[in-house]
């Protein structure tokens, strides 16, 4: 066997998912392919990820200078608020779930669809009337609140359009929900003969975890934005102090499900990275139940470290010390995953494809946002870091360092099963490392300027700021093209990109057994399941015999 | 068969090449009945359990508030009507026992029953919101929705013709006593009335959509739909309604009963 894995003349089939429907746009808004549905997701959180980034440019630019060079004190307040609703409610936590999550979750357990087709269809229609709220919000008087909607600036105080923000997040909550729920189902009662627990892929694992976490967190915090929601409309009391309601319940019951909802964000992305790393590794994943394992653990235990983002609210200091502790057991879990990759890149036959840089990008910048996370659980030192650009860097390396690259890296993975196409792979490449550069010079002055102490949701800043405030802007910029460049050019591969083949990497994942693009019903043959996961050294079906040289997954250019 | 048209049509001719058994009333993408039945009841638990976490959101607001009002709270819960709350509770438990036998009846194949049962079910929820409607009258006539209007002293000084003289004066000494150990009685018990109507409005609003499920299951078992093979319509509506009246079991005591021993 040579170290050139055969390329085969492959045909692309001829009927699949995007056509077989014919496509006609009925065909597209009334279907109740998990395929199709996640590409309508992806084409709407796509919109959101824009309108976010938009007001994360108009912000940027006006913090060029320390008193500010574009908007109104009250506009600011504005931007930051639609920037983190439109980010974290409707592009982050859809994000891989909905588009990935969905496309690939019934393929890689071996089924013809999620159990709940027209749930699924009827999530992404609550997403979009949820999505008409908050974007009626932005235009009709914008949000001032922050994202985090504390009582009772946004139920008495703020002058912005507070009710149908805060309704359209009720709303869009139930599609988390029922996207939730639909996932945790099908992979109970839906996995192909021999597609054992424990032979399931660690993407559904992640993804189990993950919606653990939108089952048991969602449904509080709908209800908390109702209760706030109401007594905004009709002048009720629950979290008015001046009418004897407690405002702290408020926090507690908003950071219940707001805190878990970082997990919702990035262990979809774990999933992406757990998949991708060991096919660019040519290796089987190390400690495949742990890394399982630490999934479930970091849903469990992220439930109980909420009130970490309170610490200067006046709560108990036994409370405190609690979630403190607490906060800093989150640590293990994410720890064992790092350290579970980088064993499995260890003596691994590297490629260096557009997805492996992401995935590796990952690691990197997971790893710095979760050390400085225990920073913020640290009782004596959060009293100083508090509110500061700390906090903004360190949530931002988690959740654009951690979630977004996940997510990139994830679509690069995939595409070619999503489309028939690969991506170019010169300018993937550029991409990410743009992207990556980007980011860093984005972000991490903001560490410094936390630590200095320049408060967060301030529309000016002392002139001694001003150097690390334009490197950071100059790297959002930077970082722009770095999400540009992968929009334009997957648009264009989807007509113009080389055709791909059913496994182009190859890898050991069901999602490869069947042709690019998938069949409507996934797989012509329900498939049977004999193998191990990740098992790189023992697939003959893939070329990847025992004792076979390990070949790089490109090496045509 | 007008199920079989709602997905895509090449699920059924995979199954058919597949030689899958097809009765019309399995959807494309499971393999078996049973497979499908323990999705739609396992989906059914999975979003009761969303549900606890819906309520439970309240019932914590509810429970920090009444410790920290537990005077006023008294009060606000001495206005409610004990009787309407108690023929209420009777009511809606009996409506769980008619919807389990709608269940069992459906289970065991006796096809006639079924229909019957989800009638008289569907009854006893909309007697239990005609009663929840009469209730929330009395509170707009004694200016008990939160509001510029709301006065928790109302009624005991605005007796009505037809009102119990001993009753209304127990009731201001009561309300006035509150008043001396808080000041600020009226503001905590329009607190209590806010949860009061929050809690069991979307309890009613709930009531409301099993009403309408249950109004097409009966459509459904007129047509004679459900079988001891097929009836897991009626299993997972069957859930959802006794979770509500779980709701309820619990909405009762902490709304009425808090402070009944005069």
């Amino acid at each position: 066997m040579n170290n050139t894995p055969p390329t085969p003349s492959y045909e692309p089939p001829r009927d699949h998912y995007l056509i077989s429907a014919g496509g006609h746009i009925r065909s597209w808004l009334l279907t109740t392919d998990h395929k199709r549905i996640a590409l309508l997701y992806l084409i709407s959180v796509t919109v959101f990820f824009f309108i976010g980034g938009v007001f994360a440019t108009m912000i940027r630019i006006h913090l060029l200078t320390p008193d500010g060079v574009l908007v109104t004190p009250e506009t600011y307040n504005k931007l930051f608020t639609m920037h983190g609703v439109a980010m974290i409610f409707f592009f982050l936590i859809p994000s891989i779930p909905a588009v990935l999550g969905n496309f690939l979750i019934p393929m890689m357990i071996g089924a013809k669809d999620l159990a709940f087709p027209k749930i699924n269809l009827l999530s992404w229609y609550i997403y979009l009337i949820g999505g008409s709220f908050v974007l009626y919000s932005f235009s009709t008087g914008g949000l001032d609140t922050g994202w985090t909607f504390y009582t009772p600036l946004s139920s008495i105080y703020s002058n912005s359009a507070v009710t149908p923000a805060v309704l359209g997040i009720f709303i869009n909550g139930f599609s988390s929900i029922l996207t939730g729920l639909n996932f945790i189902v099908t992979i109970h009662t839906m996995r192909a003969p021999g597609m054992t627990w424990f032979r399931l892929p660690l993407f559904v694992w992640s993804h189990y975890a993950t919606s653990l976490v939108m089952i048991l967190g969602t449904p509080v915090v709908a209800i908390t934005l109702l209760l706030a929601g109401l007594e905004r409309m009709f002048h009720l009391g629950f979290f008015n102090p001046a009418m004897g309601g407690d405002p702290i319940l408020f926090q507690h019951l908003f950071w219940f499900y707001s805190h878990p909802a970082v997990y919702i964000m990035v262990l979809p992305a774990m999933g992406v990275v757990s998949e991708i790393i060991p096919t660019f590794a040519r290796k089987p994943i190390f400690g495949y139940s742990f890394i399982a394992a630490s999934s479930i653990a970091i849903a469990v235990i992220g439930f109980l470290v909420w009130a970490h983002h309170m610490f200067v609210t006046g709560e108990s200091t036994y409370a405190a010390l609690t979630f403190s502790f607490l906060s800093y057991l989150v640590a293990i879990p994410s720890a064992v995953k790092v350290f579970n990759w980088t064993a499995t890149l260890y003596k691994g036959s590297i490629s260096w494809d557009a997805p492996m840089l992401y995935a590796l990008g990952f690691i990197g910048l997971f790893t710095i946002g979760g050390l400085t996370g225990l920073f913020l659980a640290c009782l004596g030192l959060d009293i100083h870091i508090h509110d500061t650009y700390f906090v903004i860097a360190h949530f931002h390396y988690i959740m654009v360092g951690g979630a977004v690259m996940g997510y990139v890296g994830g679509l690069h993975y995939w595409w070619p099963k999503i489309t028939g196409r690969l991506y170019p792979e010169a300018l993937s490449h550029f991409a990410a490392i743009v992207l990556f550069l980007g980011f860093n010079l984005t972000f991490f002055p903001q560490f410094i300027l936390g630590y200095l102490g320049m408060p967060r949701r301030y529309h000016s800043y002392p002139p001694e700021f001003q150097v690390l405030n334009v490197l950071s802007t100059a790297g959002a910029s930077i970082l722009a093209l770095g999400y540009l460049l992968p929009m334009a050019y997957l648009s264009w591969s989807m007509r113009y990109g080389k055709v791909a083949g059913p496994n182009p990497w190859p890898a050991t994942g069901l999602e490869w057994k069947t042709d690019s693009p998938p069949p409507t019903e996934n797989f012509h043959v329900t498939p049977v399941v004999d193998w191990e996961p990740y098992d790189y050294r023992n697939r003959p079906d893939l070329g990847l015999a025992a004792g076979a040289p390990l070949a790089p997954a490109h090496s045509d250019d | 068969m007008r199920r079989g048209v709602l997905f895509n049509a090449t699920f059924s001719e995979a199954k058919q090449e597949q030689g899958v058994h097809r009765t019309g009333e399995l959807y494309g993408q499971f393999q078996t009945l049973d497979q499908q039945k323990e999705s739609a009841t396992f989906g059914m638990w999975i979003f009761l359990v969303t549900e606890v976490l819906f309520f439970g959101g309240m019932f914590l607001t509810y429970t920090i508030n009444r410790h920290e009002y537990f005077t006023a709270f008294g009060i606000g819960s001495n206005t409610l009507d004990i009787t309407l709350g108690t023929v209420n509770t009777i009511v809606l438990i009996m409506s769980s026992f008619t919807m389990a036998m709608a269940v069992w009846s459906a289970e065991t194949g006796k096809k006639k029953l079924v229909p019957l049962f989800l009638i008289l079910t569907l009854g006893l929820g909309c007697v239990f919101l005609g009663i929840k409607f009469v209730e929330y009258k009395q509170k707009f006539e004694h200016h008990l929705i939160p509001g510029r209007n709301f006065a928790i002293t109302y009624r005991s000084s605005h007796p009505a013709p037809g009102d119990d003289p001993k009753e209304i004066a127990l009731e201001k000494e009561e309300v006035e006593k509150a008043f001396a150990s808080d000041p600020d009685a009226n503001s905590h018990a329009q607190l209590y009335f806010s949860l009061y109507f929050a809690m069991t409005g979307l309890h009613a609003l709930h009531m409301i959509v099993g009403a309408g499920l249950i109004v097409w299951l009966i459509k459904a078992s007129l047509r004679g739909r459900f079988t001891p093979q097929y009836n897991t319509p009626v299993e997972i509506v069957g859930l959802y309604w006794h979770f509500v009246d779980i709701v309820w079991i619990y909405l009762f005591p902490l709304l009425y009963l808090i402070d009944r021993h005069r």
